[in-house]
């Protein structure tokens, strides 16, 4: 299997590297064909590794391809590590990957930047397929960082538009706050484990979990609680979590395409994925778990509402992505890897649908975003209209799509993961997973509705021109919606309840609330069935009910809701003034920091003092010394007479 | 009590402000001559402290030697710098460059 791994990982590398290289050579078309063969040829090649793993159940691989360095008895290899985990990941990624590029034919038609965009995108998938399938820290590391380079460019693929740039900018520096835990993370477990390679990690588990670290003060900190928050705050960053969330709303400046691959269906599920893949580790400390859940339940919860105020088609869709994000993420402080993995890929499919939805009626607004100028463009756009609609039932966990299996069970999950110890964390990720739903129903069909039904509140020149996009756009939009629709009913039972994950994820018998779950567990139909006498399809419903009634059926009631509470309404459009906080409050104190450094360290200190004031003072005592050296040979002399006079005088009355 | 270290001392401090005095005064020949003179003196200090210290009148015929030729000096010298001003104008020694020295 070997020669597949490494196709699929290389042949997206080197139709980035055409067509990024040679794109003015070859064309538009051959970069998009070279870009769109190479990723399809991984993607069926995935599916080719996934029909081995599923069907004929074949074992994990762990394979080292090259050894870079050794040093000190550190091994610092390329390989892979190719299990189920690894699998569905690689299949998620390369068919959204695939979508999306096709996809991009129909957005990007009229781009200047056509051949570059196909180019980083592909460069993208390769990066994303080194990262799920590394078998040792260091390459995830570097799948890790090129993952987020890609997201970096692409953020700001115009680069002539003064807020992408910033967006972009925003992007990087965020990430490198949690890259920095991340790192930080590696090293410790370096130093704990001596050792990149996950299965010897893994192997030492229970050594790391005995040790302890004193950190500040005279506290000691269990090893294992230390290296898992620390690679947990990389998670943070690169799956948006609470509060290093700040950059991914902003990422909307990219093209929709990349929202739709990079910022909602794979890049920032790298956090989960990564969590999930170090299930071993994370298992024996439950500091760490508990703090996993508590910034999953913020993030779903709150991230939620600022949904709701949202006018940018793509934002709303950005913070739905970051409350879902929310939610994996709270099922793995639960211990449910296997239904935070289950969420990661029927969101990637709803996900990117529910974008590339977005980028299809922005296509057809010409390139207007708010939906405050949209309305009834269900007309126009039938395909749009009902593949939007699957996407956003399967948001919201609309009983049978994709969404509900994952969803309901998720919710269901951290419901069942009351462990001792816990206290009131469990309760809060418990409220704030439920609360999420009825938030989640009403900002997805707020937009929906918004978008879709009510009166056409467009200009009369962007209505005449409005209909369907192109087949380029629709067929990656029903290819998105099929799976949204149905993949739950048929993956839930075997990903879920059988042994699909048990050597890829680790849990502890305390902590294995899926198998506690597995009991009650009665087929896909059973819970379909089930579903209407659970408070979360209620709350569901209650929220796309809300929505209905507020921006159908009585649009003056949130004007008078905004007016009322002005001071809420402030809270949420200025999302908790988290951007205020780093942009005035840490950035600009490290600008100014910067500034005095520059001014007063480096100018005054070191430019001054000590650079041109060596050379003023030599400049100056030589000046002084010169009046000296006179050139006549009488000055020399005295001087000298001097000398040995002060010399007789010390004999005399010294000595 | 007065000893001979201390007539040292003094001849020296006379010897190295004559010194001073040619070298810091590029004003007047006469000065020159004077310091010259004070040089010479001091020197004789010398000898006439260690002839007393010494019981030995040697040092004391030499000084008289000194004065001599020192007599000699400053006429022979007061003289040429008659010469020198009638044909100058003037007896600064910075003008006196004539030689290039």
């Amino acid at each position: 299997m070997l020669n597949y791994y490494l196709t699929i990982v290389l042949a997206p590398l080197a139709a980035s590297v055409v067509a990024g290289l040679f794109g003015k050579q070859i064309g538009r078309a051959a970069s998009h064909w070279i870009t769109i063969l190479a990723v399809g040829l991984s993607f069926a090649l995935s599916m080719i590794v996934l029909k081995a793993f599923v069907i004929d159940g074949m074992q994990a691989e762990n394979i080292s391809v090259y050894t870079w360095a050794v040093t000190d008895g550190l091994r610092m290899e390329v390989g892979f590590l190719v299990d189920r985990l690894t699998a569905l990941m690689m299949a998620v990624v390369t068919f959204v990957s695939f979508m999306v590029h096709i996809y991009t034919i129909g957005y990007m038609h009229d781009d200047p930047g056509y051949q570059r965009f196909f180019s980083y995108i592909s460069l993208f998938t390769f990066s994303m397929l080194m990262l799920v399938m590394s078998n040792n820290f260091l390459q995830l590391f570097f799948g890790w960082e090129a993952v987020g380079l890609v997201s970096y460019l692409l953020i700001g693929f115009w680069y002539k538009r003064e807020s992408a740039i910033f967006a972009n900018l925003k992007a990087f520096i965020v990430n490198r706050v949690g890259d920095f835990g991340f790192i930080l993370g590696i090293a410790a477990v370096v130093m704990f484990a001596g050792s990149l390679d996950y299965a010897e990690v893994f192997s030492k588990s229970n050594e790391i979990a005995a040790q302890e670290i004193v950190i500040l003060g005279d506290t000691p900190w269990n090893a294992m609680t230390v290296v898992c928050i620390l690679l947990f705050i990389g998670a943070m960053g690169k799956s948006a979590q609470a509060p290093l969330h700040v950059w991914l709303p902003d990422s909307m400046e990219g093209p929709t395409p990349i929202s739709a691959l990079i910022h909602a269906a794979t890049m920032v599920t790298a956090g989960i994925f990564m969590v999930a893949r170090m299930s071993p580790l994370f298992e024996l400390s439950e500091t760490a778990l508990a703090v996993v859940l508590i910034i999953g339940a913020i993030t779903a919860f709150f991230m939620g509402l600022l949904g709701i105020v949202q006018n940018d088609i793509k934002r709303v869709v950005a913070y739905s992505t970051l409350s879902q994000l929310g939610y994996m993420t709270v099922a793995l402080g639960a211990s449910a890897y296997s239904a935070a993995i289950f969420h990661l890929m029927t969101h990637a499919f709803f996900k990117a649908l529910l974008f590339l939805a977005a980028g299809s009626v922005i296509i057809a607004m010409h390139h207007e975003q708010d939906i405050r100028k949209m309305g009834g463009v269900r007309k126009y756009m039938p395909i749009t209209y009902w593949t939007a609609l699957i996407g956003s039932l399967a948001l919201i966990g609309f009983p049978g799509s994709a969404g509900f299996f994952s969803k309901d069970l998720l919710i269901e999950a951290i419901h069942e993961s009351h462990w001792e110890g816990q206290g009131a964390v469990y309760w809060i990720a418990y409220l704030s997973v439920l609360l999420g739903v009825f938030v989640t129903a009403l900002y997805s069909f707020r937009m929906f509705f918004l978008v879709f039904h009510g009166e056409e509140r467009m200009d009369a020149e962007t209505k005449s021109h409005l209909h369907e996009t192109p087949w380029v756009v629709t067929v990656p939009l029903i290819l998105l919606a099929i799976p949204s629709a149905i993949i739950g009913w048929y993956t839930v039972e075997p990903v879920l309840f059988g042994p699909f994950f048990d050597n890829a994820l680790y849990e502890t018998e305390r902590h294995d609330v899926i198998a506690r779950m597995a009991a009650d567990w009665h087929g896909s139909a059973g819970l379909v069935t089930h579903a209407f006498q659970t408070p979360i399809f209620w709350l569901a419903a209650a929220g796309v009910l809300t929505a209905w009634f507020l921006y159908l059926k009585r649009p003056d009631i949130p004007d008078t809701i905004q007016q009322k509470a002005t001071g809420l309404y402030n809270l949420l459009v200025n999302k908790y003034y988290m951007d205020d906080l780093y942009i005035k409050g840490f950035a600009s104190w490290g600008r100014s920091f910067g500034n005095f450094l520059w001014r007063k360290g480096d100018e005054l200190v070191i430019d001054g003092v000590l650079v041109n004031g060596t050379a003023n003072a030599v400049g100056r005592l030589a000046g002084v010394l010169r009046q000296i050296q006179t050139g006549y040979l009488y000055t020399y002399a005295f001087a000298m007479i001097i000398g040995l006079t002060m010399l007789l005088s010390w004999l005399i009355w010294f000595r | 009590m007065i000893g001979l270290q201390h007539y040292l001392t003094l001849s020296a401090m006379l010897f190295v402000l004559s010194i001073a005095g040619i070298v810091i005064n590029r004003r007047n020949l006469i000065l020159l001559l004077m310091c010259i003179e004070l040089m010479l003196l001091s020197v004789n200090f010398n000898f006439i402290a260690f002839s007393r210290h010494l019981g030995d009148d040697t040092g004391q015929v030499f000084v008289f030697f000194i004065l001599t030729v020192a007599a000699a000096e400053a006429a022979i010298g007061l003289a040429i710098l008659v010469v020198l001003f009638r044909n100058r104008r003037s007896i600064n020694v910075q003008e006196l460059n004539t030689m290039k020295g």
